[in-house]
């Protein structure tokens, strides 16, 4: 299978819904002849023109309420936020609008539209363009919240999403874009709500999201080495969370971690942890649920500092030695 | 037209049966809010309301302009546009009143009360929400190639919201085929018009996204009628989108919990006296007997409406979840 990137999966999967539906179309800040901040865009606006490919004012709530009011009305927008920390600006439409909109009208409407966002730290961007914020969005029922890990992953999510009939908030990481993987060159979709074991272990169970998947993998090799054989589990999609595969993992290793980049406090490990203890699992742990997040903190700039705001390879080893030793 | 023919037109654009229909509308919904006060009155109703009494023309001029298969985002005090755009009254009613067979199951109440089967896509719980959605509903009409147009209403409080610009420049840049209907009714809850804004009208704002603005006597139905109609025809002709605001004043207080400390009784008497129903019953020449007649009529239409609404059954808890995903 040929290996491509992260950032020309999520574009496959946007040229090839484009050509087999026409009511799909973008809709976002820079989308168009600069090919979007990230590069995600780059040449469709060559091959379906500016009628499809639509470059916005900088109006966050605009483009938020043109994905609305389009979906409503038989379209299928896909919006750009080009950093997702830009998304305070669209929150109205997003949570207000697009969310409720199908349940205040007693299930009658349609909202299939889908809002990427850049998010997350490392690229010196500092505390307005680096946040992760996807779990406001996991606080909000209408909306589902994806969050792909790999180039296979983000096309496949990324056209399932698409083809969703609800809202889904799509949460790519601006580190992955340049990674790569194997990726089919034909349409398939990988259904919203379906965890992935990323790698299989008996000694500990690790739940990552996003960047911390790649982490989390880098940590297990090292980790192999030590006798340490970590089980990794990627949600995928916050919401629907599919936990079975992390409930039936933990019954097998008896201890779990959780890591991602957001803020640990009100971060989505929590509700990870809050599903583990509530299942048939918590009988089965012999140590706390850890997790192993973001500082309770704005990212910051200088590079070093940056570096310590959020769980790093290093740190994910040193934790995972801990639980497994039974320092908790 | 020949002039005979033209002579029989009130106000040169509505012939004299549809003019009565409509003043029956405006009756109706009236006759609607001055019962939903009663019924709050007399602890029937869960939630808030939002009156338009004093602000009927508005909702009579505008709809009647427009196509079955246009679209209508409408405001939060939107119940005679509701009826206007051909709502039925039971079961809106029945929405009022939070029952099974309202528009929206009893989920949306008066503040969302929708019909997205008649391009109906809503009352708006957030000042100004609409307005964006909008821009993406004519971005969806130009999309799809079809000669649609979009009536967004909302009020002078709305136009001080930041997605007023956003909407007003992308639907202008883009050509969208929208109207853009400010319902200038002097206050936004208690902010004064005066106090709000530097400028004598909203429509002075159309200059600043290059579309045309118009000011209309908002208690006049044949004045919104002809404005609302020309900004139709140049959105369906894909010249774009057109701000008009119709001045008009709201008689009762913002929603159920206002004391109305920030306005003067003569002021809210004067504008009584410009009542936009007994205007236009005049200019139809209707008399007393026949005006007598046609509040009668509408009083017996809210008496079947809550009748069926009252007679209707409750959401079963069961459904709770339902409507939240497709």
């Amino acid at each position: 299978m040929r290996e491509i990137s992260y950032m020309e999966a999520l574009r496959e999967a946007i040229r090839q819904a484009m050509e087999k539906d026409e009511r799909v179309f973008v809709i976002g800040e820079d989308i168009g002849i600069y090919g979007g901040a990230f590069g995600v865009t780059a040449g469709l606006l060559d091959q379906f023109g500016p009628q499809r490919i639509i470059d916005t004012p900088i109006s966050e709530a605009g483009i938020a309420g043109a994905c609305v009011g389009a979906a409503v009305t038989g379209m299928r927008p896909i919006g750009e936020i080009q950093f997702s920390d830009f998304v305070v600006l669209s929150m109205e439409q997003i949570v207000m609008q697009g969310a409720k909109m199908r349940f205040m009208f007693g299930g009658k409407a349609e909202l299939p539209f889908v809002m990427r966002l850049a998010s997350g730290s490392g690229t010196g961007a500092a505390a307005q363009h680096s946040e992760s914020l996807e779990n406001w969005f996991v606080h909000v029922p209408g909306l589902k919240v994806v969050m792909p890990s790999s180039p296979y992953d983000a096309k496949g999510l990324l056209l399932s999403a698409i083809e969703e009939k609800n809202p889904v908030m799509f949460f790519e990481h601006k580190l992955l874009y340049k990674t790569k993987g194997d990726v089919p060159e034909e349409m398939y979709t990988i259904p919203l709500g379906q965890s992935n074991v990323v790698r299989e272990g008996s000694h500990l169970t690790i739940v990552a999201m996003s960047v911390m998947v790649m982490r989390a993998q880098q940590a297990a090799e090292t980790l192999a080495k030590e006798g340490i054989e970590v089980e990794i589990i990627d949600p995928r999609t916050l919401n629907p969370l599919d936990t079975a595969p992390i409930i039936k993992s933990i019954i097998k290793t008896g201890k779990a971690l959780i890591v991602h980049e957001a803020v640990k406090t009100g971060g989505f490990g929590g509700e990870i942890s809050a599903a583990i203890m509530e299942s048939e699992a918590f009988a089965y742990l012999d140590a706390p649920v850890r997790r192993l997040a973001g500082l309770d903190m704005p990212i910051p700039y200088n590079r070093n500092l940056e570096y310590h705001s959020v769980p790093q390879v290093e740190n994910i080893i040193e934790e995972a030695r801990k639980l497994v030793k039974g320092a908790y | 037209m020949p002039e005979s023919k033209k002579e029989q037109l009130i106000g040169g654009v509505l012939e004299v049966s549809r003019a009565k229909d409509l003043l029956a509308k405006m009756v109706l919904t009236r006759a609607f809010e001055e019962n939903a006060e009663e019924m709050f009155a007399l602890g029937k109703v869960h939630g808030t309301m939002h009156l338009s009494i004093g602000q009927e023309a508005i909702a009579a001029g505008a709809g009647p302009t427009l196509r079955k298969d246009d679209y209508l985002l409408n405001t939060h005090r939107g119940h005679g546009h509701f009826l206007v755009w051909g709502g039925d009254l039971n079961r809106m009613m029945a929405e009022f009143l939070g029952k099974e067979t309202g528009y929206c199951r009893g989920r949306g109440g008066s503040m969302h009360i929708a019909d997205v089967e008649s391009n109906n896509l809503g009352s708006q719980g957030i000042v100004a929400g609409n307005l964006p959605i909008s821009v993406g509903v004519g971005l969806s009409i130009k999309m799809r190639k079809t000669d649609q147009v979009v009536l967004t209403l909302f009020g002078d409080g709305a136009s001080n919201e930041g997605a007023f610009h956003e909407s007003l420049n992308m639907a202008s840049i883009w050509n969208l085929p929208i109207i853009f209907l400010c319902e200038n009714n002097q206050y936004a809850m208690s902010m004064a018009f005066e106090k709000a804004f530097k400028i004598e009208q909203v429509s002075d704002r159309a200059a600043a996204y290059g579309m045309p603005g118009v000011t209309v006597d908002g208690n006049d139905v044949i004045a919104i009628y002809k404005a609302v109609q020309n900004a139709a025809k140049r959105a369906r002709d894909g010249n774009g989108p057109t701000l008009i605001e119709a001045v008009t004043y709201r008689w009762r207080g913002q929603s159920k919990s206002d004391r109305q400390l920030y306005r003067t009784r003569d002021e809210v008497k004067g504008w009584m006296e410009k009542d936009p129903i007994l205007r236009f019953a005049k200019l139809l020449n209707v008399n007393d007997e026949e005006f007598k007649k046609i509040e009668a009529q509408a009083k017996e239409e809210i008496r079947k409406a809550v009748e069926f609404a009252e007679a209707s059954p409750e959401p079963d808890v069961a459904t709770i979840l339902e409507g939240i995903y497709a």
